[in-house]
């Protein structure tokens, strides 16, 4: 997660889309799959680009549930609680996520990694309850089978991470190596 | 012979690990093309019966294959492609056990009547081509040799109604549209489907995007329009994408854009995305959301259809609706009419689900009986518990006892007892669903969804939700039962939108099939159903325990313990979650009064 989304960054999502006002829900959805949330600095830029008053966007940005003015974790959870899912025992996946995470619907882990939201429905009724985290369904679930769902998950960052030093590690080295020569 | 697998990917196919077997199918071909001409795999939209996914379906054969895992890839390459031979154990098993080998003969399938979703399932949605080989675009063709006049009368004369929820005729709508002189004009589709416990809209756009395409270019033609939007909600992922793709793939043939297959007739497309907010799928909020503004409604004194889009023309179809548009212009408005019942024409799609066998997605003609669809489609309800209530219409509709199950379902009918088809979620609920409690998930659902700009809606469902959950805490009081009646008629009679005065659909219904449970709250501080944690308590039936502990394994707080040959339940560390109950196949566990009240 880049808490300093700068200037040029914000820029090129809102650059994307020709300055008609239509198009403010369509910036701040993509500004808020970049950065997981929409930064405060963005919205005089999107006012200035649209002409539009920062309050009017600010009122969209609260009124829409796709958005968010905090930071999200970099996987967001998002639990369906539809009526099928509800009678079917999501309150206690809900539980059993706040118990394992230590978070609660709208909130973030301490880490980054995992957002909790309770949403409407998540069009997958039919193998309730179910939770759809980033674009991935998991149906038909119990309690018991989220520990290793949200495991896959931690799993992923710590590879990702032990990449991400291997290349910083290579690239180091590389720089060494031609140092020497020089 | 050449054999096409069909595997299902629609989202709860998916969710099961269909695209796994797709790649192991894929595989396995891949394998055995060096001693045969085998097939292709081709990835579909939703099937139906979602609950035994994932599915496949060998063709032209027509051998369909139920919850197949990636390992049986291999096998079904070898022994039913190659050698034409059915697999047993992946075939569905009827009633009296016998093993059912084609889609039509197994009765969730056989009783329905498919035209909304005559495609979804059977077509790799992302090839425009496939489309066309199944006449795609054949009543687009036709269309542009008639007239406006002869589309609508054509639309009229089928008696197609609505199927976002309220039933307006929509041959109508389009008339009043077509008439008006002001440049320019809109046609909309209205995907935001935001009821919990509907999925048909979003399965359509993802499993058949080409025949919402081709409704509402018919239908742009039919009113002069040259621009439409597809408002998708955000979390329908795989339909947004389906959808755009098949717009550039339209664009692509010539179909959209400067001129429709040669004419000199423009039309352009694109797909908005909702921001998630459940009153975007109110027309006027829809189209001010659309418009780059906050999603709230306006009264409607003037009709979107004069006054819509930026203030111009504008007719919004719901997804369903548009997609019955090529059937009706290519087989006739009379043919569509036949089928259903006389003020109900045509055929709904239902998304089938709660405590019923067999869940998904199934297209009825209208007029069959709750009975008949969640009896002999669904296959009655799980583990043979009893059938309490059905929810239809989302949080605009109520519920329907057992007493009322021989009613036809159609738009009027539904009416008549207080609910409405809404988008077609028809939530099923067994003796372990409590009335009082489901009215209290759908009034704090609106409560966070009101856009609470009118009086009635903002503060009604604030008060209904303050006494639905006291009622629910055990703190409910005489006269409560009559004060929800009374908000709720003022609700109905003040609201701005639809979601206000249709809000308090499920409180009514409730109060008035199940007045005896809400009673049972207020008065004994008990819920008959065993679901209000604050005023139940579980207890093991020590005559039918057989002591397995199954109970045990998926408690939270490992409440039951073994205690002196017996099995209590202790009451301090239960939670009232009720996993136990569900769990036990003996019906050992019984919900008592008690709890914390």
């Amino acid at each position: 997660m880049n808490l300093n989304e700068s200037d040029t960054e914000i820029n090129e999502v809102i650059k994307a889309y020709p300055p008609e006002r239509q198009n403010s829900l369509p910036i701040m959805q993509d500004l808020q799959k970049k950065f997981g949330y929409i930064p405060r600095n963005a919205f005089k830029k999107i006012g200035l680009y649209l002409s539009c008053s920062e309050a009017h966007l600010y009122s969209m940005a609260t009124f829409y549930k796709a958005l968010s003015l905090v930071p999200q974790g970099k996987h967001v959870i998002r639990l369906c609680d539809g009526t099928t899912c509800h009678i079917k025992g999501s309150v206690q996946l809900r539980d059993e996520i706040t118990r394992l995470l230590g978070i609660r619907d709208g909130e973030t882990t301490s880490d980054r990694l995992f957002s909790l939201q309770l949403v409407n429905c998540i069009g997958t009724c039919a193998i309730a309850p179910a939770i759809l985290i980033d674009e991935t369904y998991y149906g038909k679930l119990t309690p018991a089978d989220l520990p290793a769902i949200l495991n896959k998950y931690r799993k992923m960052e710590e590879e990702r991470e032990k990449e991400i030093e291997k290349e910083s590690g290579m690239e180091n080295g590389e720089k060494n190596e031609k140092e020497e020569a020089s | 012979m050449t054999r096409t697998i069909l595997v299902c990917c629609g989202t709860g196919c998916r969710a099961n690990g269909s695209m796994d077997v797709s790649l192991a199918l894929t595989a396995a071909v891949a394998a055995a093309a060096a001693d045969a001409n085998v097939c292709c795999v081709t990835e579909t939209g939703c099937s139906g019966l979602c609950e035994l996914g994932p599915l496949v379906r060998i063709m032209p054969d027509d051998i369909m294959y139920y919850r197949v895992r990636p390992f049986d890839a291999h096998e079904i390459i070898q022994k039913t492609v190659l050698a034409g031979e059915p697999i047993e154990r992946l075939l569905f098993k009827d009633s009296s056990g016998n093993h059912v080998l084609h889609q039509a003969d197994n009765p969730f399938y056989g009783h329905q009547k498919k035209i909304a979703l005559r495609n979804v399932g059977i077509i790799d949605s992302r090839s425009i081509d496939e489309y066309i080989a199944h006449g795609g675009y054949s009543a687009l063709a036709r269309a542009l040799e008639m007239t406006s006049d002869e589309i609508i009368r054509e639309v009229e004369e089928s008696g197609i109604r609505g199927r976002g929820g309220a039933g307006f005729p929509t041959g109508r709508k389009w008339r009043s549209a077509a008439v008006l002189e002001s440049s320019p004009k809109y046609v909309i589709c209205n995907g935001d489907e935001g009821d919990p416990g509907a999925f048909m809209d979003g399965s359509i756009m993802d499993g058949d995007p080409h025949s919402v395409l081709e409704g509402m270019m018919i239908g742009a033609l039919a009113i002069g329009a040259e621009e439409g939007f597809l408002y998708i909600r955000d979390e329908y992922i795989q339909a947004v994408k389906s959808m755009k793709k098949a717009i550039r793939a339209a664009e692509k043939r010539g179909l959209l854009g400067e001129s429709i297959l040669g004419t000199n007739r423009k039309l352009y497309f694109s797909v908005v995305r909702g921001g998630g907010a459940f009153v975007c799928g109110e027309s006027t909020a829809l189209m001010s959301s659309i418009e780059g503004n906050v999603g709230e409604p306006r009264a409607k004194y003037i009709h979107s259809v004069e006054k819509g889009l930026w203030g111009c023309p504008t007719v919004i179809n719901n997804v369903e609706t548009w997609t019955n548009i090529p059937f009706i212009i290519n087989a006739g408005g009379k043919k569509f009419a036949e089928i259903g019942t006389e003020g109900s024409t045509g055929t709904k799609v239902f998304a089938l689900v709660g405590k019923v066998k067999y869940t998904g997605l199934v297209e009825v003609p209208m007029g069959i009986t709750l009975r008949k669809l969640i009896f002999e489609i669904g296959g009655g309800i799980p583990n043979n518990r009893k059938f309490k209530a059905v929810q239809t219409g989302g949080p605009s509709g109520g519920c329907i006892p057992a007493s009322l199950l021989d009613i036809p379902v159609d738009f009027d009918t539904l009416k008549e007892y207080g609910t409405m088809m809404g988008s077609g979620g028809m939530i099923v609920m067994d003796d372990h669903s409590c009335m009082v409690e489901f009215a209290r998930y759908y009034v704090n659902f609106l409560c966070g969804e009101s856009c609470g700009k009118c009086t009635p809606c903002r503060e009604g469902l604030r008060h209904m939700q303050s006494i639905l959950t006291n009622i629910c805490s055990g703190y409910g009081r005489e006269g409560d039962i009559e004060l929800l009646e009374m908000i709720g008629s003022t609700m109905i009679d003040c609201s701005l939108c639809a979601l206000g005065s249709s809000a308090p659909n499920p409180v009514l219904t409730t109060i008035r099939y199940f007045r005896d449970e809400y009673e049972a709250h207020i008065r004994e501080h008990r819920c008959p159903a065993g679901v209000c944690k604050a005023l139940t308590a579980f207890s093991v039936n020590h005559a039918t325990c057989k002591g397995c502990m199954a109970c045990n394994a998926v408690c939270p707080t490992r409440a039951i313990v073994r205690l002196n040959g017996g099995f209590p339940i202790i009451t301090k560390s239960c939670d009232g979650c009720g996993s136990c109950r569900d769990v036990c196949r003996f019906n050992a566990i019984e919900a008592v009064k008690g709890g914390r009240v």
